[in-house]
């Protein structure tokens, strides 16, 4: 026991010895400390594995995540929360950050489409679209102004469908939540959402030509307290290794 | 009388620097508040319709709570059973618990596949979230507690001669309770409705958890306020002072209450 953590010691003094910060992966200057990451929730999951990656990658790197609706963290970002990236989950959000100064351009990495979710049992029956517009149907979406309730919108608008909600949720796993807790009919998510739920709920494709998408922009930021960590995050998002994480989880790409 | 103190100085700093951090941020609202276009904020952006749900909303939790409260502390004051301490901390647990959780401990209850709201479901298609009785129920849950302590603290401290006067001279137990111990009590009754309403209108956890939030049914101003904040701050900040402005209202309601030394008993 004793001598096993005395090995593990030495490894560890031997690593911080030899590299006192990893080098990037594309050949730039070497990374350490903190990165602190602002991600639209429907990223959770692949983020979280992403980082993970990333870590490893990049040892004596911490990744902190922090996810939430894309429209709040722009607001965050813009009254000068203290992060790195920001990975949103439409244009016009990563706009409102560019806009106030926050970044100087951003590059789209995934895109994502919706989905229709149900409970297991599906207790309203859901087979399609406009079963969402029936009475008496409990639907939840996003409200408007987070990237996934915009996104629905389009969808009903394509489908010329109304479909009055009875809760508008603060952002996508606010909605998904009302579905595994079997609260509403159905929900509007992401299809990456629905896959992430697993068994919780079932997903319902909506027809091509009535869905719509949202592409993903994200940013180093020109606050940044650790700009080289971060702008090695964003490229290790749009390397081949990063997008296959993204990809496994049901993005698209832009 | 007391005589006029000098405040030593080891004390008026920490007392100083106590009242500006409660006082500043008020005053960062009032400064950012868009004073110029207040009225077409507050008209344009559904604040109308959040501002009548909430006061709706809070006044129907305040008469649940008085309904259900006032009996409810007199129990509490007056029965002597070996588990009525667990049974005060049951009722004072709401007080203390995040409103998050108690929304959450609603929704696993009263959800149409919560552990008792099933029940009501399967009899007559009707669950509580999503509708503006669920609001009712999560404001009623987390601001009755107000209610019951601080009535319960009045009717431990009214004379119970009295009461027994009355009883001596014929009235039954309901007329003492009706005649004699509601009016010696009234006064705390009030106050303590009042802090109910005022906690049931700033609640925001538990109701967006069980209620969710849509305009005209759930959404009411704390939850119109988190909702203008995802785009715009500006909206956001003229509905804050309209909640700032209730505050103002509902302390010097209760002004004789709370700001007289001793007070809210």
């Amino acid at each position: 026991m004793r001598t096993s953590a005395i090995g593990l010691l030495a490894v560890l003094l031997a690593v911080a010895g030899c590299s006192p910060g990893a080098k990037d992966a594309a050949g730039g200057a070497s990374v350490h400390g903190t990165v602190t990451v602002l991600a639209a929730a429907s990223l959770t999951e692949a983020f979280g594995r992403l980082a993970k990656q990333f870590e490893a990658a990049h040892p004596g790197v911490t990744v902190k995540l922090s996810f939430g609706a894309s429209s709040a963290l722009a607001q965050q970002v813009n009254a000068g929360a203290p992060a790195d990236v920001f990975a949103s989950a439409a244009e016009k959000n990563m706009q409102q950050v560019i806009t106030a100064g926050g970044a100087g351009s951003s590059t789209d990495f995934v895109k994502n489409v919706l989905q229709i979710a149900v409970p297991p049992r599906n207790p309203a029956g859901i087979r399609q679209l406009s079963d969402l517009a029936r009475p008496g149907v409990k639907v939840a979406l996003c409200q408007v102004q987070v990237p996934c309730g915009a996104t629905a919108a389009q969808v009903f608008r394509n489908a010329r469908l109304t479909v009055r909600p009875v809760t508008e949720e603060a952002d996508v796993k606010a909605t998904l939540t009302k579905v595994e807790t079997d609260e509403v009919d159905a929900g509007l998510v992401y299809v990456t959402d629905v896959r992430a739920a697993g068994r919780k709920v079932t997903g319902i494709p909506i027809p091509d030509p009535v869905n719509a998408s949202t592409e993903y922009p994200i940013a180093a930021l020109t606050r940044a307290p650790n700009p080289s960590a971060a702008a090695a995050f964003v490229r290790y998002v749009l390397s081949p290794a990063g997008q296959a994480v993204l990809s496994a989880d049901g993005f698209e790409k832009p | 009388m007391d005589r006029p103190q000098r405040v030593p100085a080891v004390l008026a700093v920490p007392a100083a620097v106590g009242f500006a951090f409660l006082l500043l941020p008020l005053l960062a609202l009032l400064i950012r508040t868009p004073w110029r276009g207040l009225g077409r904020l507050l008209a344009s952006t559904s604040g109308l319709t959040a501002l009548r749900l909430s006061l709706e909303c809070a006044t129907a939790a305040t008469g649940l709570s008085l309904l259900l409260g006032v009996p409810l502390a007199w129990v509490l004051a007056r029965v002597r059973l070996p588990g009525i301490a667990l049974l005060r901390s049951v009722v004072l647990l709401p007080l203390v618990l995040p409103p998050v959780v108690g929304g959450l401990a609603l929704l696993l209850a009263l959800g149409r596949n919560g552990v008792f709201g099933r029940y009501g479901y399967a009899a007559f298609g009707y669950s509580l979230p999503f509708t503006t009785g669920g609001v009712v129920v999560a404001e009623t849950f987390v601001a009755m507690p107000f209610l019951v302590v601080t009535v319960e603290g009045a009717i431990r401290s009214a004379d119970r001669e009295l009461e027994e006067a009355a009883a001596t001279l014929g009235a039954n137990r309901a007329q003492v309770f009706r005649r004699v111990t509601l009016p010696l009590i009234g006064p705390s009754v009030l106050a303590g409705a009042v802090l109910c309403w005022a906690r049931a209108l700033g609640e925001f956890g538990a109701t967006i958890t069980f209620a969710g939030s849509f305009p005209g049914t759930t959404q009411t101003m704390p939850l119109a306020v988190y909702n203008a904040l995802q785009t715009d701050p500006e909206p956001a900040v003229a509905l804050s002072l309209v909640l700032l402005l209730v505050a103002v209202l509902v302390l010097a309601a209760l002004r004789d209450q709370w700001l007289r030394p001793g007070g809210l008993r």
